[in-house]
Parts: structure tokens; sequence; C-alpha cells
């Protein structure tokens, strides 16, 4: 490499024809190696590869002042409350303490997002395993083209809100941080489900929060 | 002994394949390569599994993790129609040249006083622009008519946007040609924070929105 063309050849002083001179072919191409790999560099180090995802979710419209509507009751409702860095849940209806239901008041219950015992994840898998179980064969069927794409997520969305079928509520705390939402969304859309309701807390929840602290 | 005598080769590599591929590469990296745009704060988003890529008419507030709000419209022309009706309504005033570099701009944030100073900040130093972003306050709300503008902007060309693809014969969805709502936060931004801007959505009745989130690998049950 490096070679500079050397001067070919050259007038050997024969009487006959004059021969161009024969020049090497080699070039110098260590320049442009070394633009090329700088180049490379560049470029490796600054493009990014992945665009970054969305994560939809629908909010409940809001009440127009003055106006007060009765909350539905929830069939098969879970609700969690996110604090600090911890995740409270209950299920069902809330029973503040002055008015206790069948079962006594409601206890806030104690949930992490890892993935032993207590995880949000474990519980939501066996809260939801009805429809767990029934997307499985929805999917087997839409592999085995019974049924159409669009029958497929008409059928799913159904399903997610069938009464068997569990409804969240998300209530968070003033010091919760976006990190520990995002992610308890995301262990929803795991656990396929479907009606995700982000709402306030009521301040009789609040107060057994703060005992619980 | 005879003396081993190495061959007397050369050293010249032939470099043509190596050169092949290194300028293969660049090309590679070059047509692919897609940059990020200088943005003025820098967000940590959490991660999830949702494959949904971000789509191209966007109105995106971004919240930093002192939960100071920014505000980003994709598209140039609905960028220019907001900040004519944001001028005149809060009688702020920037010349031409400004109102044209807004209107290609990414991300910003300041008050509506602070708006003529920021354009006059050279885009480098923008990132460091004191600054506590776009009010939010219920009885200062700016946040809530830049929302608002844009909502109507964007729709517009959005509406433009799906008349023109369907006259070029394709069969358009007008779903995708309406704009999304996208709020990106900081893992460590409160929730308290991005409530107050979802609330300023919801004001707006503009219920459906958007995380953003970077790609995680889905749980193998």
């Amino acid at each position: 490499m490096a070679q500079i063309a050397e001067s070919g050849g050259g007038n050997h002083g024969k009487k006959g024809k004059q021969r161009a001179k024969k020049s090497s072919t080699h070039v110098d191409m260590t320049p442009m190696v070394d633009l090329a790999f700088l180049l490379l560099t560049f470029f490796v180090l600054t493009s990014t590869f992945s665009k970054p995802k969305v994560l939809p979710l629908n909010y409940p419209a809001k009440v127009p002042e003055g106006e007060k509507i009765d909350r539905p009751k929830i069939n098969n409702a879970a609700t969690f409350i996110l604090a600090d860095e911890k995740v409270y849940y209950y299920r069902g209806e809330f029973y503040p303490k002055s008015r206790p239901g069948e079962n006594g008041p409601t206890e806030l219950k104690e949930a992490n997002f890892g993935s032993g015992e207590n995880s949000v994840r474990k519980l939501l898998a066996s809260w939801n395993n009805y429809v767990i179980k029934n997307k499985v064969i929805l999917e087997q069927k839409l592999d085995k083209k019974q049924i159409a794409d669009t029958a497929f997520n008409r059928q799913l969305d159904d399903l997610t809100r069938d009464k068997e079928a569990v409804k969240v509520l998300i209530k968070t705390d003033d010091k919760a941080l976006c990190k520990s939402f995002i992610d308890l969304v995301d262990e929803l859309k795991i656990a396929n489900v479907g009606v995700i309701a982000p709402t306030d807390l009521s301040p009789e929840e609040k107060e057994l929060l703060k005992e619980k602290n | 002994m005879p003396k081993i005598k190495m061959p007397k080769g050369s050293p010249t590599i032939d470099m043509t394949p190596m050169v092949d591929l290194a300028f293969l590469l660049v090309t590679f990296f070059m047509l692919t390569a897609s940059f990020r745009s200088a943005e003025p704060v820098i967000v940590e988003t959490p991660s999830s599994i949702s494959d949904k890529i971000i789509p191209d008419n966007v109105l995106m507030v971004t919240l930093d993790k002192d939960g100071r709000v920014f505000f980003n419209l994709s598209e140039p022309e609905a960028r220019r129609e907001m900040l004519t009706n944001m001028l005149s309504k809060y009688k702020v005033s920037l010349n031409e040249e400004q109102i044209d570099e807004f209107s290609f701009m990414s991300t910003f944030g300041c008050t509506m006083q602070e708006l003529p100073s920021y354009m006059q900040t050279e885009a480098a130093k923008r990132a460091s622009f004191p600054t506590e972003g776009i009010p939010t306050d219920s009885t200062h709300n700016e946040l809530l008519d830049w929302i608002s503008f844009a909502a109507a902007a964007a729709g517009n060309t959005g509406r433009t946007a799906f008349e023109e693809a369907k006259a070029k014969g394709t069969d358009p969805k007008m779903e995708d040609f309406k704009p999304k709502f996208i709020l990106r936060v900081d893992s460590k931004t409160l929730y308290k924070d991005a409530a107050t801007v979802i609330d300023v959505f919801r004001e707006l009745n503009l219920n459906n929105l958007n995380f953003v989130t970077s790609a995680e690998a889905i749980p193998v049950n």
C-alpha cells in the first residue's frame, strides 16, 4: 500500500517505437479508506435505530362542573393505588370503616413489580385468567383462519369487557412517579385488561393510605 | 545449514474488498440513519411492551423530571397557524423571520412573554434558556390555549392531507390523518404533574392520550 506510483519502465534506449510510459496501476487508497471508516464510525455512533413507541390510554371524559353522576357499579373491579414507591390493591367495592361491607372494611394489600409471589403480574394473571384463556382460544381460531382479523379484534374487545373480565381503576398518590404508573399500565396490557380507568383517590382511601405509611 | 530465505514479497495488501465493505456500510448507515432533532430537554421515557410506533401528525407535550412543560407540534403549516393565533391572543409580536423559524423548530417551552427573547436566542443555546416551561395554572393556562389552537390547526392539515391522499386514488382512512395526542414523560416525573397536563387535555375533551415509551420485550408465560 502506501505506494507511490513508480516511474514505470522508462525509455530503455531502444531505437524502435517510442512507448508510452507504463505507470503502475496502483493508486494509494489509504486516505479514501480513512475517510470511509471515519464516516462509518460517525454514522454508527449517531444513528438511532429504535423509534420510540407509544402506549395508548383512554381517560374517562371529564364530568362538567356542578353535574353529579352516579358511579356505576363495576363487575369484577380491582383498584390499584400507587403511592411513593409501593403499590397497593384491593378487590371490589371500597368499604370504609364507618360503613363496612359483608367482609368488613376494605384493607389495602401490598404488591410489587417483580415476578415473585406478590407481583402485580402474578395477581393479574390469576384474576384475569378467564380473558387470558379465551384469548388463547381466539388466537388459535385466528391461526387456523376460522375467523378474520377484524372479527378477532372485535371479539377480543368484547371479551375484555365481559362481566368475568377484570376492570381496573388506577389511583395515584401525590408522590407517585410516572414510571410506576406506566409500569402498571404495561402490566395491565400484558394481562389483557381492556378496561383501565385512571381516577382520583377518595378521601377515605387517602386516610387508609396514610395509616399504611 | 542453508539459510531459509523468506520470500521477498511486496507488503502491499489488496484493500479493495475492505474498501468495498466500508463504503457499503457507510451507504447503509447514511440511508437508514434518522437523526434525533435537537430537543431543549432530555427525557428518559419509561419502557412498555407496546409496539405501536409514533404516528405522523402529532401534538406532543413533554414533561421533564422537574415537571416543566414543553410543547411540540409536528406539522410546520399547523405550527404557523397555531403561532399566529397565539400571538394575536396574547398580543405578542414576532417578526416574519422568527415565525418562519418557529414553524420548523421542534419542542419548545417558555411563556408567551418570554417567546420573543426565546426566539432571539441562538438555536444551540435554547436548551439552557432559563424558563419554567409553559404555564399550566388554572388562572393563567397557556398550555390550554396552545393545545386548543394546535388541535384545530393539526385537524386542518390532517384533513388537507386526507383530501390529497384521496385525490391520488388510494383509499385512506380519516382516522390515520387525525392528530394524535402524545404525552412524553420522564421516568422520574411525578404523576401529579402529568395529571395536571392530562386534566388540560380532558378539559378540551381530548381523552385518548398516548404515552411515549421505549420498547421492551414481551414476557413469555
